[in-house]
């Protein structure tokens, strides 16, 4: 398989209440070994999903949030988290976790895997993709 | 065209299941193919053999099986989602110490990797859900 395909893995879930948001997260490392060139979006309750300081000992179920900052490990650097979803929920870049990747291209420097994109940014995301698969 | 179809909602409770399968029905009588079609999130609980809908309802399961072996779709489960939702396959089941199985024919439990296989494999994708 040597073709490369732009996937993207949309979020719309919050991260618990429902399983959407930890199956989601298992098809992106399972499908990190296939080397496509992968994204997640993450916006109306999916934005919930990044947050910091996620504790789930009441409910128990298990806080699958430090996952997520092992993506750059499976090279999936782009995590696009769309402005106004944060907005509307009262939350800001400030409320969701550090997740960084050592890009190779750049001397393994440590850098963001978070980008903050406007509404119509994310559409462009979308419509730029060869597979978007909803969660 | 070559379609991939994700089934992603459990049956009767939502119609992700049934839509998918009058899609990939149609999809084929216009001359398209659908090579597999995969099952995930509670979409794994149309593979059960043991749903007994009352008789004047569809059958969810024996339509899809029933289509797979006419039409040769791959039927895939996946392993992980089903597992958590109590649908294994004799190998499983033996595997995991368990006393019975409950996959229909037409059926096979495989990794997530048959999902991203079929999305790079596909010309499009097409999820069934919420």
């Amino acid at each position: 398989m040597s073709e490369t395909k732009k996937f993207l893995y949309v979020n719309r879930k919050a991260p618990y209440g429902t399983i959407y948001a930890l199956e989601s997260l298992e098809v992106v490392l399972i499908g990190a070994a296939f080397e496509q060139d992968v994204s997640m979006a993450f916006l109306d309750d999916g934005v919930f999903q990044l947050t910091k300081g996620q504790n789930t000992e009441a409910i128990g179920v298990k806080n699958f949030s430090p996952t997520f900052r092992a993506l750059g490990d499976y090279e999936v650097t782009k995590l696009y988290v769309e402005m106004e979803s944060l907005e509307e929920r009262g939350l800001g870049p400030d409320d969701l976790q550090e997740i960084t990747y050592e890009d190779e291209d750049d001397d393994w420097e440590e850098k963001p895997s978070i980008r903050i994109v406007s509404r119509t940014e994310m559409a462009d995301i979308m419509a730029d993709q060869d597979v978007v698969l909803s969660f | 065209m070559k379609l991939g179809v994700v089934v992603s909602e459990g049956p009767y409770t939502h119609q992700a299941a049934d839509t998918a399968y009058h899609f990939v029905k149609a999809a084929l009588d216009k001359g398209h193919e659908v090579p597999r079609v995969f099952f995930y999130h509670d979409g794994v609980n149309v593979s059960t053999r043991l749903s007994v809908p009352p008789q004047d309802e569809r059958h969810i399961q024996q339509n899809w099986t029933a289509l797979a072996q006419e039409k040769g779709i791959d039927l895939v489960v996946c392993i992980a989602a089903a597992q958590r939702r109590g649908l294994l396959d004799e190998n499983e089941a033996k595997r995991q110490g368990k006393d019975s199985n409950n996959i229909a024919e037409g059926f096979r439990i495989s990794g997530l990797g048959q999902l991203i296989e079929m999305g790079i494999q596909t010309d499009r994708l097409v999820m069934f859900g919420d």
